[in-house]
């Protein structure tokens, strides 16, 4: 190759024609592993699901199965007539709602203590990446020891200061039980979206701030007016990320109350059918809705966030 | 954890009275070190209970004191008797290290493209890969299902390390980008000029370059797959396949009716110990992986 072609493969001012079409030939043949392995391990297998939501296939005949439209969905026994369906997707939504809620409010709190010149903050860093880090079934595995009914510490310390009468069954009261989940997600979570909303706050011009203080704005009016808005655009863009994620809760509920009706999210409800019962069809159907689901708020988000980082440009 | 809306109000309530810096100090001094403290008890208690809990054993297990009156390491000693838990360890250590080797090798040719040159549909790709990772895991449960059948991979390792790439790619891609893009320019024309190859210029040129950012990316990668349980939970059977989140779940004693917390907290504490330990060394970085990851999305 003469050399000549080699150093405009790697140049960095505009090429014509051949030059310029062999450098991105090469940017293809760098990216083709990667695209390709994510269409494998991805995109085909959504393709798939959806495909068998179209079926009646069952895990005890694979191969063995028939095109039969829509019933899975809109059949007399179909997903929308499920109530158990129904609950679980009532469920999920709540879970979501609230958690995402509770969790923005308090790693808006982290973050700004986090945000603040201490000497504690290597501390707290250090102290916000441990829930974070913890395995979702462990840090289920150790509320659920210390929610235990009888024997738990939870209980142990309401009773001894007298806050409850009697022992709560915090995963086992199907009026409790998703509170409790909530709660451990909240312990979790809220790290992940203090970190998001640290970036946000770290990225708020010093000057903002000083021309405040000069001004003598009281502290909490600069907070509202001046950086509230500022880090608007990065508080929705971690929400968002933590909405699609709690829509997909499984790990969690599915430790702490296996199966139960009560608490099942809609990626239980989907294992459940597609394992347990072996109805890959049915459950698969199930696993489209969600994802359906999944991407319409992920384009109604990115809708909404273009907005509101138009109107922060701006 | 009200404390914490206190934090934010505590120093916001004296200067409006427009005190004196030497009056209003400790007041919000205090708010944020009662926060702080509050904020790490609630973080860590948890890992520091389950410590506590792992050492007890028998009637110990039912006082919530936070010093165990008898402190034994049977539970220790138990969790790897009575199931293959090393054979677990090995299998997680395993998967986690092949996804992450796989996963940052294909990220960083892939950034490389994405990063450096312009071509049609790299704004429209990369907006794809950004939605994978949006993904419900259950969407791909059934396809993945019989592509692990096809390959028969079905209850091996194999079948984790193919299923979690789903997981890990979408990230290792999107953060190494934002990474590969700040590089300056003309290590490309010097490349260029020694007439090295792609392949070369991004292994041996930026590979060393970016190694802060491969250590936080690959970190990420690391905990994902360590931590994943839904394919682990899917894809294997035997107890010999099994990774330690699905082995920690699956805990049980003989008789089935109350399970073995003691076991329990020692399996947690073995997995979570060597976790916090790399989080807590490598902090900054992670924060710094995590941010870019998401300050572009």
């Amino acid at each position: 190759m003469p050399e000549k072609v080699i150093r405009s493969t790697f140049s960095a001012v505009p090429l014509r024609g051949g030059l310029a079409a062999q450098r991105v030939r090469r940017a293809w043949w760098m990216a083709a592993p990667m695209l390709l392995v994510l269409a494998a391990v991805g995109g085909w297998p959504l393709l798939r699901t959806i495909w068998l939501s179209l079926t009646d296939s069952e895990l005890s005949r694979l191969d063995d199965y028939a095109f039969i439209g829509l019933e899975n969905y809109i059949g007399e026994y179909g997903l929308l007539a499920s109530a158990d369906w129904w609950q679980a997707v009532a469920n999920t939504l709540l879970f979501t709602g609230l958690s995402v809620s509770l969790e923005t409010l308090l790693g808006l709190g982290v973050a700004l203590l986090l945000n603040q010149p201490s000497r504690l903050r290597t501390l707290l860093r250090a102290a916000l990446l441990v829930p974070w880090a913890i395995p979702t079934v462990v840090s289920a595995k150790m509320w659920s020891w210390m929610l235990h009914d009888q024997f738990g510490i939870v209980n142990h310390q309401l009773l001894a200061l007298g806050l409850i009468a009697t022992p709560l069954a915090w995963t086992a009261d199907p009026q409790l039980a998703l509170f409790s989940i909530v709660l451990v997600d909240v312990w979790k979570a809220t790290p992940y979206m203090a970190l998001l909303i640290l970036a946000a706050l770290q990225m708020v011009p010093v000057d903002c701030y000083e021309a405040a203080r000069v001004d003598g704005v009281p502290r909490w009016q600069v907070f509202r007016r001046v950086t509230l808005p500022l880090i608007l655009p990065g508080i929705l863009v971690a929400v968002v990320f933590r909405t699609l994620d709690a829509l997909r809760v499984f790990d969690l509920i599915y430790v702490m109350t296996s199966n139960s009706r009560d608490t099942q999210s809609m990626s239980v409800f989907v294992r459940e059918q597609l394992i347990d019962f072996g109805l890959v069809g049915y459950g698969s159907a199930a696993a489209s809705c969600l994802f359906f689901m999944v991407a319409l708020l992920s384009i109604v988000a990115m809708g909404l966030m273009r907005k509101t980082f138009e109107r922060a440009a701006a | 954890m009200s404390g914490l809306t206190e934090a934010r109000e505590a120093p916001a309530a004296s200067p409006r009275r427009q005190a004196p810096g030497r009056r209003r100090f400790p007041r919000g001094r205090i708010g944020y070190w009662a926060a702080s403290l509050l904020f790490v008890f609630v973080s860590v208690f948890p890992l520091l209970y389950a410590l506590s809990s792992s050492f007890k054993q028998g009637a110990g297990l039912f006082s919530p004191t936070l010093w165990p009156a008898a402190p034994t390491l049977a539970n220790y000693s138990g969790v790897f008797a009575e199931q293959p838990f090393a054979q677990n360890l090995l299998n997680s250590l395993l998967v986690a290290g092949c996804v992450v080797a796989l996963s940052l090798g294909l990220s960083l040719m892939a950034a490389w493209a994405f990063g450096r040159v312009q071509f049609r549909g790299r704004g429209l790709l990369l907006m794809l890969i950004l939605s994978a990772s949006m993904l419900p895991q259950v969407a791909v449960l059934s396809g993945m299902f019989e592509l692990v059948r096809f390959f028969g991979l079905y209850d091996s390792l194999g079948a984790l390390v193919i299923a979690d790439l789903v997981l890990t790619l979408p990230f290792t891609v999107w953060v190494l980008v934002t990474f590969v893009r700040q590089l300056p320019k003309e290590l490309e024309e010097a490349a260029a000029m020694d007439g090295v190859g792609v392949l070369t210029l991004v292994f041996r040129v930026f590979m060393p370059l970016l190694w802060p950012a491969m250590v936080a990316t690959g970190l990420l990668a690391f905990i994902a797959a360590w931590n994943e349980f839904l394919f682990a939970l899917t894809f294997t059977l035997s107890t010999e396949a099994r990774t330690v989140p699905v082995a920690i779940a699956l805990i049980s004693t003989a008789s089935g009716f109350e399970l073995p917390w003691g076991r329990i907290m020692a399996a947690s504490v073995i997995v979570t110990l060597p976790l916090v330990a790399l989080v807590v060394v490598f902090q900054r970085r992670i924060v710094a992986g995590l941010s870019a990851g998401a300050v572009k999305g």
